[in-house]
């Protein structure tokens, strides 16, 4: 096993998309940090345009994610609905 | 140490770094001055380069063009990565903006067939060109000499990325993805393009990134965007019911607008510098711009017929006139 | 009106394809050697770039979009620090030292990497590595400059950062950071990319950025926190770039493996050199700490490293070869350098200065097995020694590595009472190393590194050893920028100001 992870500024923009990857990674460990926040996965961090967009109300690109990134590691894939980090198994 | 607060206000010891304060005397420098000026290694540097150990690493010397500094060419817009970012930001809002209004009034649809045609087949092969630039201005960004100089060519090189982007949406808009497949089998292979894509290769070839600049942003770009955006999509195709054409292109002509100032500007400081660098500029400016003028000719063609050697003609004239106004007489 | 065929939907992938690559095409006029000539000569063998995968679709239209929102907030937050004397909330003035290193050294490194990058991106015949490494060129300059920017005006109250144009080129532990972007520059297109896309932002950027950035915001320095999360922002695309890159060499043909592991090698190990600076920012320059060296090098060396490594395993790749003698080195190499930053206090444009019982309790804790047994007693008879009035200073001449420019300050992997310190003739000259890291990557590519400048015999030459002659060379200002932190002119106004600052009087 090894660990994915993504981090993000902590500001009002990035508390859904949190939410949302907290959703959609049960195992998933957020480590809230002055000004950033890092999530860990095991292997894979899956973050979908839909569940974002469930909880801001309102559509969101996932390129909109560029602006509060701060780092990640894995090796990344997208598309339109959604960003994976993952390493192989 | 005894510390009397009630005489101590908070005075800055300086005002700006050294290598700023040595050039402007130690006043505030302004943000553009803090990011462009001195900020390129320019002593003791450690290798010579193991694909051309001829060179330094940052080499002034592999240009004909002698400046006694390089950083004397200033960009008149005094761009740097934040200015440049927000004013293209600005541009692509309005940009956008001219995408929807033509798509969501379907106002392509209703662009009379032989505009829409016409449209197609001059400006989509373009973005083969653009593509071209790009490289160009990327070679010059990364060879040339000195932060002044070479970032205004990072940042074209990234507008010809993005025009070449935006004539692949007008593609995608007007025609579909076959629109963009027949663009470049004519800028492969249909006749009209040969002279214009041999010229790009032409450039792509060139080492010397100030003959670079002068092919491709001085010569070529200064002969292909009045020509095809004023004086044929603004002009021409507008009165045949294709201004929603020009729309998609503003962007084009309001760039071409703000970036000949910069281009002009680095060309009269060069200039002025020597008269060694005045020949070589003249050389240089002649050869390429009467190169470039014969490789668009077919291309205007395409949307002027019988007209375009007047055309190009006149643009030839139009464009003698603007360097002379940097002190190159062609 | 309405029998207009509807248009292809297309997807990301494919809208982008038609955006980037389908731009390029095979010349016909000038043979393709001549355009792009310096794509065979290290040895690399593409077959296909069209195989090359896109790492973050942006197109030029986002690109402006998504930056230019980065960089109202960046200059909202450093114009609102300078006014309201932002440079006042920081901890205390001794964390400045950090951010003048970093002026000094990284931010022209990043500028170095904006060049290289424009270089390699119009060097690659591939269409969509070209648009990539672009991206990342414009980036770079936004790194440099943001930088400036907000350190601009702490040097308007503060010392060391005045020469920093000077410095890059001069002073000697610049050198350390500028050889090493030399060295990635004047190599081929395909080792720049391992040694500044893979090695420096993959598998060591986060060791820098992150720990500093954290380090930042636990001190008060709002301007820093800014402009590290705001350029992270753009290190994360130009990750995943490092990271594409490398497997599509090791996809391409497996005769590029030995090489391309090779480069590994060496990049990591310069890497790690120059990244050492950050154990003592880390461990010694900040008055709040976030985390130990050690501590951040398990998360972002241990742990992500070894997923990284782990993860190429299927490509035949191994760690890199000074992987275990960097993991011997992580419990002392603070310690090491802050001692001898202590001892040539007198040559650099920051303050260093004796660790308080405090500090020292704090190392203790973070480094059980090291700190008490080596360190802490020559802080101990340092600090006996300034306390007599007469302070341990170096003015000698440090031996530099030849590779990695630092002085040869370090103690054997398995042997930490021993310097560590090795020697290669070569035509007839010997050179002097750090490490058998260092010692290998001179013995593979002698030619180059015999070209090194090395900033202290060149002053010893030129200027006769005339310390006065050496300080004005490198607009180092003696009593001002140099010294000990205690006593120093930073220490009484940030003292003084934030006094004003807090009260009434």
């Amino acid at each position: 096993m090894s660990t994915v992870f993504i981090a993000l500024q902590a500001n009002e923009e990035t508390r859904p998309i949190i939410e949302a990857i907290e959703i959609d990674n049960p195992l998933a460990v957020v480590n809230r940090q002055p000004a950033m926040v890092k999530i860990d996965a095991p292997n894979r961090l899956v973050i979908r345009k839909e569940t974002i967009e469930e909880q801001i109300g309102r559509e969101f690109d996932l390129q909109e994610l560029h602006i509060n990134l701060i780092t990640l590691g894995g090796n990344v894939t997208e598309d339109d609905d959604s960003l994976t980090l993952s390493w192989a198994e | 140490m005894q510390i009397d607060l009630r005489t101590v206000s908070i005075q800055p010891l300086r005002q700006t770094f050294d290598h700023l304060a040595r050039r402007f005397g130690d006043k505030p420098a302004s943000r553009y001055q803090e990011g462009s000026y001195d900020i390129q290694a320019a002593e003791n540097l450690h290798y010579k380069p193991t694909w051309d150990p001829d060179q330094e690493l940052y080499d002034a010397k592999i240009t004909k063009i002698v400046m006694q500094d390089w950083y004397a060419l200033k960009d008149p817009r005094q761009f740097y990565y934040s200015t440049y970012t927000l004013a293209r930001a600005r541009q692509q809002d309005a940009t956008e903006s001219n995408f929807s209004f033509v798509e969501s009034r379907g106002l392509a649809d209703m662009l009379p067939p032989a505009v829409r045609e016409m449209a197609l087949k001059l400006l989509v092969p373009l973005r083969h060109a653009a593509w071209g630039a790009n490289q160009n201005n990327t070679l010059i960004c990364g060879y040339g000499y000195s932060t002044i100089f070479t970032q205004p060519c990072m940042y074209h090189a990234m507008d010809n990325l993005g025009i070449a982007q935006y004539l692949s949406r007008l593609g995608l808009l007007l025609g579909d993805t076959e629109a963009l497949d027949e663009g470049k089998a004519a800028w492969l292979e249909g006749s009209a393009w040969q002279p214009l894509r041999r010229y790009v290769e032409d450039t792509l070839v060139l080492r010397d990134p100030f003959e670079a600049f002068v092919a491709q942003n001085v010569a070529l770009d200064g002969l292909l965007y009045p020509l095809v955006y004023a004086r044929i999509v603004d002009d021409y195709l507008s009165a045949q019911g294709g201004s929603a054409v020009a729309m998609l292109t503003q962007f084009m002509t309001d760039w071409f607008d703000e970036t000949k100032k910069w281009v002009d500007a680095v060309l009269k400081v060069a200039a002025a510098e020597s008269d060694s660098n005045r020949a070589v500029l003249q050389d240089w400016i002649r050869a390429w711009s009467t190169r470039a003028a014969s490789a668009l000719l077919p291309v205007v063609e395409i949307a002027l017929g019988a007209q375009a050697d007047d055309a190009v003609g006149e643009q030839l004239a139009d464009f003698r006139v603007r360097i002379q106004k940097t002190g190159i007489t062609l | 009106m309405d029998m207009k065929v509807a248009k292809k939907k297309l997807g990301l992938k494919e809208k982008y394809r038609l955006m980037t690559r389908d731009l390029g095409w095979e010349p016909t006029y000038r043979a393709k050697d001549e355009v792009f000539p310096y794509v065979n000569y290290e040895g690399i063998k593409v077959h296909d770039w069209d195989k090359w995968e896109d790492p973050f679709r942006l197109t030029m239209d986002s690109y402006w979009k998504y930056q230019a929102e980065k960089e109202r907030k960046f200059y909202a937050i450093i114009d609102a620090h300078a006014q309201n004397n932002g440079h006042l909330n920081i901890t205390d003035a001794r964390y400045l030292s950090a951010l003048k290193i970093f002026l000094q050294a990284i931010s022209p490194g990043e500028y170095a990497a904006h060049k290289g990058f424009a270089r390699v991106g119009r060097e690659f015949p591939g269409v969509g590595t070209q648009v990539a490494c672009q991206m990342q060129a414009i980036d770079e300059i936004r790194h440099a400059q943001t930088q400036i920017h907000a350190l601009s005006n702490y040097n308007k109250y503060y010392d060391g950062f005045h020469a920093f144009a000077d410095a890059r080129d001069r002073i000697w532990y610049t050198s350390v950071a500028r050889s090493f972007f030399d060295d990635a520059m004047s190599a081929g297109p395909f080792e720049f990319m391992i040694a500044i896309g893979f090695s420096f932002e993959y598998v060591l950027t986060n060791l820098l950025f992150v720990p500093f950035m954290s380090g930042a915001a636990y001190n008060g320095d709002m301007a820093t926190v800014t402009f590290g999360f705001s350029a992270q922002s753009d290190e994360a695309r130009h990750m995943t770039l490092g990271l594409e890159c490398i497997k599509f060499m090791l996809e391409q043909d497996p005769d590029n493996l030995p090489i391309v592991q090779g480069w590994l090698d060496k990049w990591f190990w310069r890497g790690f050199r120059v990244l050492g600076l950050v154990s003592t920012m880390m461990d010694y320059m900040l008055p709040k700490r976030v985390m130990s060296w050690r501590e951040a090098w398990e998360i972002y060396g241990v742990e992500n490293g070894g997923a990284l490594f782990k993860d190429l395993a299927r490509y035949g790749i191994r760690p890199p070869k000074g992987w275990d003698d960097a993991e011997k080195a992580i419990d002392h190499m603070s310690h090491q350098f802050m001692l001898g930053l202590y001892q040539w206090s007198f040559g650099t444009s920051f303050h260093s200065w004796i660790p308080s019982d405090e500090d020292m309790d704090w190392l203790s804790a973070k480094y059980p097995t090291t700190f008490d047994k080596y360190y802490r007693p020559r802080w101990d008879h340092i600090r006996k020694l300034a306390a007599a009035g007469t302070p341990f200073k170096n003015f000698g001449l440090a031996k530099l590595c030849q590779t990695c420019q630092l002085p040869v300050v370090f103690t054997e992997p398995d042997d930490a009472t021993m310097s560590c310190h090795r020697e290669t003739e070569y035509k007839g000259e010997k050179y002097h190393f750090c490490s058998d890291g260092c010692q290998h990557i001179f013995d593979n590519e002698p030619e180059k590194y015999v070209q090194a400048w090395l900033p202290m015999p060149s002053l010893f030459q030129e200027l006769d050893g005339d310390i006065g002659a050496w300080m004005n060379w490198v607009s180092l200002r003696d009593g001002e920028d140099n010294g000990d932190y205690s006593g120093s002119r930073d220490q009484r106004n940030f003292d003084q100001w934030r006094g004003m600052a807090t009260s009434n009087t």
